[in-house]
């Protein structure tokens, strides 16, 4: 079926004429019709929006313009990238019926880029979580399970990608939300470095670490979206004015030979699925064959990361959400004075989780808690920043599993804070650094025969690195196995 | 019985602190492009960065850099090669993303001071007013508050929100707290605010009108006991919206200050407001249980790092400083020190100096601006430079009177004429048909003329020869194109020859 092709395969198609972006759009309607009742990746399914935009794009094509190499391929948002007239929830009650006057930096490059952007996917509310289940709305299902959590907070865009329902989409990831999601659905998820792709229009859940970024089924095709939607933006002053990484060329030129390749040390045994660690050691036995070293780094300080991470991002985010106060726009709950209003709509705007971080975050930054908390976590960050410097000059990429376990079932961990929190204790480092970070299928774990994922991470502006090493592993794994990961998958809407 | 000001004086030492916000006058705000124009329709001049609609990111506007840079220099401070801006986190409607991007630890100029001057018993003195800090900040959007009888927010139907101020550029000047000035408190204050207006006028990075809010003063006041070390409790008075409240504001709060002291109570740190009305002070919110801002480092901008020699270009720009330019101008048209006061009083300084730049000699020009000019003004009670008379205005009738086209009486009729709207003072003498023939000195000059040009004939007059006037009489009509009247000419002519 064309919906089970890589973008990149898509691309081809609609360049040859073997099929229109109309019909390549429909089909995917139709597959989110026929799966995402149970898969429920999608807040939101622009039709219409997605049809119009295909036919532009089959005009301009017939017109002979030069397209952008992903025109008419489709795509899925994670619902915390604004896109104008669209709804965007981020997965809260807050936001609910609100259409955005604006496009955010990332949808006016796709726009431009001719890509054709299906829907909203769901996510924990303001992308706080692991597991999609802090969705205002409903739980997302894993493909591979339906009974488990697709990850989170951008669970929505992994099993879109699992489900054949898009072959592309954008997440967010401020501490893993987009790598964690990729390794349980077998799918590639990318943080590029920070600033490396604009925030403008990302709904801001903790400024310093939310970084948008490239989601797909292989890393080829992560790589064409991210030159898609990377590169400077005078919009968001973190953004970083240099040329965009090549990373298409690193994807294709897919070598490894002769590179130093870092076994962090912090970054495994206990806590960590033995299945998964199985996949993690075959896969760095895979990249030694390629002709890679393998060496081992020490992090010392990634001991302290989760802790630093869950002051600095509640901090900030206790900022960043006030805004969402009923005056301007989103629900508005209860009525007397405007603090009334505001208080009564926050009250049911907000779910659990995010009045959690939101009165940890206050807590934290209260004067005469400042230095202990706030104070104390952005140097640790430092010294996080320190550890990668140092081991970076040991090493040319880093490497880890990119999350603990696979997928949990859902519902299992909702109670406990703490468990959920420790899905990111490996990819919230990178965050915390600025630096950058891919997740790629390693294979299935032997105890659940789910998926586990490999992470790769490298400096800041060196994500070529990731889609260098990333691609060399992925070919190595895939001629292992005989195809893809995701071929292995259950398959879908059969029933 | 409030106590006298000489008792408070005699007592105690006040100790001063003075908060100025300014609105910069930069085209767009502080975080994105739109306009700042003042007086727009509410909600025009907004979008998604200045609304804090979800998503949007601020972006810094490196003009409002540029002018706090100016004015940082101007105030002899140093230039931080590295500021932030911080988070200042409170919940209130008009502030659209529920916190204030400001500088708070880190800001941009630092360590300055600004020397002023006033008239003392002992003439005139120099205070030296020390400046803390200059930092960039944004201001909030504005609440008008509807129904009830106040307008204010108790007893409010409901409120409307008007966003085209949020995200203002705003520049907050502090001093350090200001000893030493005694009973001259009062004063200092004032002059303070008076020669940082000037400052901010001459560098044309503000417009500085306290009427509209472009320039706002927060005033601390403190006493301590006369030799006491330890800084009495202040009281923060804001609402101050001219020169003259300053002082009145600073003074009456002395005097409060040292009512509750005396009585051996304790004064509240709060925030007062002052009014213009009584010229006192009351109560706004206390700050005993002061608000939690929980500030930090605003993550979504990058530090301020000014390039050295942009600074030094900046400064190599600043214009002549006002002290400097007064020096000058005093010297250069001989002023007295009371008329240059009084011009400064006055605000009409740039006027005066703009009209003598076209032509106008500096006595008429400043005559005219202390004279009927501000005299209309203070009928209108409004500035005299905010009349729509402007220095080209007053240096054509200065121009017309040296010529004879005028007289004074006719002059004022022209500048009234142009004060109420009725046009530029050529139109006004068109349409009032002003006709200036008969106008002595006019007269006057054709018969210094015809005197000069026939020496023998006025000798035969002056002489008692009175019938010999006549060829001098037509002589004056036929230089004024037989528009005077010859019996005045007459009568003038043998006046000016001692035979009137
Ligand atoms: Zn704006």
């Amino acid at each position: 079926m064309i919906y089970e092709k890589s973008a990149t395969e898509m691309a081809t198609a609609l360049e040859t004429g073997e099929i229109s972006a109309v019909e390549l759009t429909k089909a995917h309607l139709d597959r989110i019709a026929a799966v995402d009742g149970e898969v429920k990746a999608f807040l939101y399914v622009d039709s219409e929006g997605a049809l119009a935009q295909a036919k532009e794009v089959d005009q301009r094509r017939k017109a002979g313009e030069k397209l952008s190499p992903l025109a008419g391929v489709p795509l899925a948002l994670k619902d915390v990238m604004v896109q104008q007239g669209v709804p965007t929830t981020c997965g809260s009650k807050m936001l609910e019926g609100w259409r955005p006057p604006y496009d955010s930096t990332v949808v006016s490059r796709l726009k431009a880029a001719g890509v054709i952007i299906l829907g909203k996917t769901n996510m924990d509310e303001f992308a706080m979580g692991s597991s999609t289940e802090n969705s205002a709305y409903f739980p997302t299902h894993n493909p591979w399970d339906l009974t488990r959590i697709p990850g989170g907070s951008g669970g929505g865009s992994s099993a879109s990608l699992a489900a054949f329902e898009a072959p592309l989409a954008i997440g967010t990831d401020t501490g893993g939300s987009i790598r964690q999601p990729a390794a349980v659905t077998g799918t590639v998820g990318v943080k590029p470095t920070y600033g490396g792709v604009s925030r403008y229009g990302l709904v801001a859940f903790s400024s310093s670490l939310d970084q948008a970024g490239p989601c797909a089924r292989n890393v080829l095709d992560a790589a064409y979206l991210h030159e898609v939607i990377g590169g400077y933006d005078p919009m968001d002053s973190t953004s970083i004015n240099a040329p965009i990484p090549p990373v298409v060329a690193a994807a294709k030129n897919a070598s490894v030979k002769g590179m130093k390749i870092g076994v962090i040390k912090e970054l495994q045994g206990d806590g960590y699925q033995a299945g998964v660690l199985k996949r993690f050691n075959e896969s760095l036995e895979e990249l030694a064959k390629l002709g890679a070293e393998i060496v081992e780094v020490s992090c010392p300080n990634f001991e302290y990361a989760l802790a630093a991470y869950y002051l600095i991002a509640p901090s900030e985010c206790s900022s960043n959400l006030a805004r969402f106060d009923a005056m301007r726009y989103g629900i508005r709950v209860g009525e007397g004075s405007a603090e009334e209003v505001m208080n009564a709509t926050r009250e049911v705007g907000f779910g659990k989780e995010v009045k959690r971080r939101i009165i940890l975050g206050t807590y934290a930054l209260s004067s005469g808690y400042y230095d202990a908390y706030y104070g104390s976590a952005q140097k640790v960050r430092t010294l996080i920043s320190r550890d990668f410097e140092n081991a970076f000059t040991k090493a040319d990429v880093l490497v880890s599993p990119t999350a603990p376990t696979t997928a949990f079932k859902i519902g299992e961990k909702s109670n406990d804070p703490i468990a959920m929190y420790l899905n990111d204790i490996a990819t919230i480092p990178t965050n915390l650094a600025g630096v950058c970070g891919i997740s790629i299928p390693s294979g299935l774990a032997e105890e659940d025969g789910l998926p586990a994922g490999f992470q790769i991470m490298a400096g800041a502006m060196k994500d070529e690195r990731l889609y260098q090493v990333g691609a060399a592993l992925e070919a190595a794994l895939n001629s292992k196995w005989g195809a893809p990961i995701l071929s292995k998958a259950p398959k879908l809407g059969a029933k | 019985m409030a106590l006298s000001y000489e008792k408070v004086i005699e007592k105690y030492e006040p100790v001063l602190g003075l908060e100025v916000h300014v609105e910069l006058g930069t085209k767009s705000k502080m975080f994105c492009g739109c306009s700042t124009e003042f007086g727009a329709a509410p909600n025009t001049q907004v979008c998604p960065v200045c609304l804090g609609l979800p998503g949007a990111l601020p972006a810094v506007n490196g003009k409002a850099i540029e002018y706090t840079i100016a004015i940082g220099l101007a105030l002899n401070c140093s230039i931080a090669p590295f500021s932030r801006f911080a988070r200042k986190n409170y919940f209130y409607p008009d502030m659209p993303k529920n916190f204030q991007t400001s500088q708070y630890d880190e800001p941009i100029c630092f360590g300055g001071f600004l020397d002023v001057k006033i008239d003392t018993d002992e003439g005139v003195k120099e205070y030296r007013v020390e400046i803390e800090r200059v930092h960039m900040e944004e201001d909030t959007g504005k609440s008008l508050h509807m129904g009830g009888a106040t307008g204010r927010i108790h007893g409010a139907d409901y409120s409307l929100l008007d966003y085209n101020r949020a995200g203002i550029p705003l520049v907050e000047i502090v001093t350090k707290p200001l000893t030493g000035t005694g009973k001259y408190a009062p004063e200092v204050a004032r002059a303070y605010v008076s020669e940082l207006r000037d400052i901010l006028r001459s560098l044309g990075v503000s417009d500085v009108k306290m009427e509209q809010g472009s320039l706002r003063c927060d005033a601390n006041v403190s006493l301590r006991l006369i030799g006491a070390e330890k800084l009495g409790t202040r009281s923060e008075t804001k609402n101050v919206n001219s020169l003259r409240s300053v002082e009145r504001a600073v003074r009456s709060e002395m005097i409060r200050h040292a009512g509750i002291l005396d009585k051996g109570e304790r004064v509240i740190q709060e925030t007062r407001h002052f009014h213009e009305d009584t010229g006192e002070t009351t109560p706004g919110r206390s700050k005993e249980q002061a608000e939690d801002y929980r500030y930090f480092p605003e993550p979504d901008l990058v530090p301020v790092a000014p390039a050295a020699d942009w600074i030094e270009k900046i400064r190599g720009s600043l214009p002549e400083k006002p002290s400097v330019r007064r020096k000058r101008i005093q010297e250069e048209w001989q002023v007295p020190d009371k008329e240059m006061a009084a011009m400064i009083n006055a605000d009409v300084l740039d006027q005066v100096e703009e009209t003598v730049k076209l032509g106008a000699d500096p006595t008429r020009a400043r005559s005219w601006w202390l004279g009927e000019i501000a005299r209309l003004a203070n009928e209108r009670e409004v500035p005299a430079a905010s009349l729509p008379i402007t220095a080209k205005d007053v240096a054509e009738v200065v121009a017309l009177i040296v010529r004879g086209e005028l007289t004074d009486k006719l002059a004022r009729q022209v500048v009234e004429g142009v004060i109420n709207n009725e046009g530029r003072p050529s139109e006004i003498i068109e349409k009032r048909g002003i006709k200036v023939v008969s106008d002595d000195s006019a007269l006057l000059q054709a018969i210094e003329k015809a005197i000069a040009a026939q020496p023998d004939v006025a000798e035969k007059v002056r002489g008692g020869h009175i019938p010999a006037a006549g060829a001098l009489i037509g002589a004056v009509m036929k230089e004024t194109k037989g528009q005077a009247d010859a019996a005045k000419v007459r009568e003038l002519l043998l006046k000016h020859l001692g035979q009137g």
